[in-house]
């Protein structure tokens, strides 16, 4: 028996090696355009994996909606996306609006819609849409705290995503940070725009916050703008590439 | 061409004698008042088709309903519906396959029967079309009929009425408008003295091919039998009904499920013989105590996969709010496909890309199935000013309709916000330097916004050719101090309307 048990612990530590391998490759990853971000991520937010967003309230529906888009965008997998949404979702925060979509990239023709009942059917299709490989992003939106929203429910999507590729965004409006697997979750706010001439609103420009991340530390601030012809998110013009806020918040242009 | 002999149908009044039949309600109280059809002709209404009365009170085709209604005040008017019209003449054939199953449409009004061998099922010739004018009769359709050995001959003697001592000679008697040329060639062909098909046969072919068009000599050819008429038959696909009765009712739903598999795996092997695939799949359960229960799942895709239009089944009958209750058991169940379209086998692509857009339809079906088809929805453009109705929102299940979003220019910010609230959101307490000017500062949902940026008014008035007028808005982008973009109007301009309101229309990313 010696020597099969010492084969054994052999073969053992060779599997190891192959997994720890893996590991160390990590999935591969999409980058946001953002130079600090994606140095900070180690190249970007995974595909493949379920990644949750925040957003305070229903005003902030918008850089919600927006976030998620871009970083539908960004993943670029040639395939259509799918969006699942709650009636009570279009209810507070209005409906999707392609046309708007189109303007900061999405094309709408790109993009499904699916209105779910309530929280437990949106989860219900959340699961079966991860599953599918013919999608290149699901967003499932959801807002105010959902009761069927647990760490298994969250896990059962991370599995699913990482068996068939699909990248998860979670959208969590109105809600407070609850358990879950997701691979990265970040909070999303508006923040005042580069203005144009005649000091009109420019691009978005978000504020980002990574509350949490499964592979390293978080909690980290940057402002990013939206870039449309590259469909890359960059730091807002005037501010030095790369260089991220710590904590502070910047001081309001004077209006 | 011997021996075949056909019967054709010409139904003179088809368009006046199918609305007094299919819409009887029309002519409640006035049977027999003259009545027309008219249809539009470069902007004047023109009468199209009359029944016999408004025929025999000296009304014409083409003239225009004013002269009409001038000569004869109390001519009523229909609308003309070609499309109408063609379906009364489908089911006009369908009833007729009981003589023969080569039935032809002589669009717009009439028929041809091959009856070649369906004669002597009623004796006759004779027999056979009084029974035909009978039926029709009983329908209160008027026909007139003729038999001759081929096709055009037959068609042109139903319309043309000849009489001879043969067939050959009603057809030689015929006038030329029967040869049914275009105008121009039959003028010509009266302008040179020729009257009647006789005439034109008496010629030598190859005269009357230089000088009338090859069109002329080839339908002489057809009329007289020397040239073969082309035919094309209906042909009704039968539909694709398959079903189980059972010697003793079967009262566990689990059993029926397996039982309506097998039907969706037989209605499988028919569509593959077709090499088609199914859109519609409906599924009856008849209960012994006569009770219907029914079903229908609908996908994107044409299919014959079983495993898949039963996994949708199961979903349908998990999204019912009473489950399905077999009572004392069901002693038939039927599915039947009323959609089918055309679906051939296809090859997997080494990549997996078809793979992958399979598994998608299969997605949007199921989800489709299981929370409606109007919930489950594609985008598609649509050439509109007003934003609310810039895009039109379709069943993913169904076609994308062509058309193109609308181009971006480079170096602009978003000019359309990504959620758009319908019906627009009431904001209130709004300040502004000037009345028409854009906000400094408004309230929205309890919340006080101070406006940092804005931009605007991009003006956006209802289309004038609207029929329902509303007041013009005015739209600007704002964004607040903290960073908030939104998109708001004011509903109407000062002068316009006399306390404007101030709306909510979207929310920018």
């Amino acid at each position: 028996m010696p020597e099969s048990s010492t084969s054994l612990s052999r073969l053992r530590r060779r599997v190891a090696r192959i997994e720890g391998a893996r590991v160390s490759g990590g999935p591969a990853r999409f980058a946001t355009g953002h130079a600090a971000i994606d140095a900070w991520l180690g190249g970007g937010l995974a595909r493949g994996r379920l990644h949750e967003v925040m957003a305070d309230d229903s005003e902030d529906a918008g850089s919600l909606s927006g976030f998620a888009a871009m970083l539908a965008l960004r993943i670029d997998a040639g395939k259509p996306s799918l969006w699942l949404r709650t009636e009570a979702a279009e209810r507070r925060a209005g409906k999707l609006y392609a046309t708007g979509l189109g303007e900061i990239g999405l094309h709408g023709g790109d993009l499904i819609l699916g209105l779910l009942g309530d929280d437990a059917a949106l989860l219900k299709a959340a699961n079966d849409a991860a599953r599918c490989a013919g999608l290149g992003a699901l967003v499932v939106e959801s807002w105010g705290e959902s009761k069927p929203l647990n760490l298994t429910t969250t896990r059962r999507l991370m599995l699913a995503a990482e068996a068939s590729g699909v990248t998860v965004l979670l959208l969590r409006g109105g809600a407070r940070e609850s358990p879950s697997v997701a691979d990265t979750r970040w909070r999303v706010a508006p923040a005042p725009s580069i203005a144009l001439a005649a000091d009109a609103p420019g691009p978005p420009v978000f504020d980002l916050e990574l509350l949490r991340r499964r592979a390293g530390p978080a909690g980290r601030r940057w402002r990013v703008e939206w870039n449309r012809e590259r469909r890359a998110f960059q730091p807002p013009d005037g501010q030095v590439d790369g260089q991220a806020l710590s904590g502070a918040v910047l001081p309001l242009a004077a209006g | 061409m011997t021996g075949r002999r056909y019967l054709a149908l010409f139904f003179p009044w088809l368009p006046a004698e199918r609305i007094r039949i299919t819409r009887p309600h029309l002519f409640a109280g006035r049977a027999g008042a003259p009545y027309a059809l008219t249809e539009k002709v470069k902007g004047a209404l023109r009468v199209h088709a009359i029944d016999q009365e408004a025929a025999r009170l000296g009304i014409e085709r083409g003239m225009t309903l004013a002269d009409a209604r001038a000569r004869l005040p109390e001519l009523e008017a229909f609308d003309h519906v070609p499309h109408d019209d063609h379906l009364w003449l489908e089911r006009l054939a369908d009833g007729c396959a009981r003589y023969t199953p080569w039935v032809m449409l002589d669009a717009p009004d009439g028929l041809v029967l091959d009856v070649t061998g369906c004669t002597h099922l009623l004796g006759t010739e004779t027999a056979l079309a009084s029974d035909v004018l009978a039926r029709l009769d009983r329908l209160g359709v008027t026909a007139q009929h003729a038999f001759t050995a081929n096709p055009d001959a037959a068609r042109a003697l139903a319309r043309w009425r000849s009489v001879g001592a043969n067939e050959d000679e009603a057809v030689r008697r015929l006038p030329v408008v029967a040869l049914g040329l275009e105008e121009e060639a039959t003028t010509a062909l009266k302008r040179a003295g020729l009257k009647t098909v006789g005439d034109v046969v008496a010629r030598p072919l190859s005269a009357i091919a230089a000088r009338f068009g090859s069109d002329a000599a080839a339908q002489v050819r057809r009329i007289m039998g020397e040239a073969d008429s082309p035919l094309t038959p209906r042909i009704v696909a039968p539909p694709l009904i398959v079903e189980r009765r059972f010697a003793e009712p079967v009262a566990r739903t689990e059993f029926a499920l397996t039982v309506l598999g097998e039907l969706i795996a037989d209605a499988a092997a028919r569509l593959d013989e077709t090499h088609e695939g199914g859109r519609r799949f409906e599924a009856r359960f008849f209960r012994t105590d006569g009770l219907v229960r029914r079903m229908a799942v609908e996908t994107g895709r044409p299919t014959r996969d079983v495993a898949a239009v039963l996994r949708l089944f199961r979903e349908r009958i998990e999204t019912l709010a009473d489950p399905i209750d077999p009572g004392f058991g069901f002693d038939l169940i039927r599915l039947d496909v009323p959609v089918a379209e055309r679906l051939d086998a296809a090859q997997l692509r080494l990549e997996g890309g078809a793979v992958g857009e399979a598994e998608l339809a299969q997605l949007i079906d199921r989800l489709s199935t299981r929370v409606g088809r109007g919930r489950v929805r594609r985008f598609a453009p649509r050439d509109r000013h007003l934003p609310e109705q810039a895009e039109l929102m379709l069943p993913a299940t169904d076609p994308v309709p062509p058309g193109d979003w609308p181009e971006l220019e480079t170096g602009e910010p978003p000019l359309r916000p990504i959620h758009l609230f319908d019906p627009p959101q009431l904001i209130d307490s709004i300040a502004s330097e000037v009345p028409d000017g854009p906000p400094r500062q408004f309230r929205w949902r309890r919340v006080l916004h101070d406006v940092a940026r804005v931009e605007g008014p991009e003006r956006i008035a209802t289309p004038w050719w609207g029929s329902r007028q509303a007041p013009t808005r005015d739209y600007y982008r704002v964004e607040d101090r903290r960073g908030r973009r939104f998109w708001i109007f004011r509903h109407g301009l000062y002068g316009e309307v006399a306390e404007p309101g101030w709306y909510i229309h979207g929310l920018f990313a």
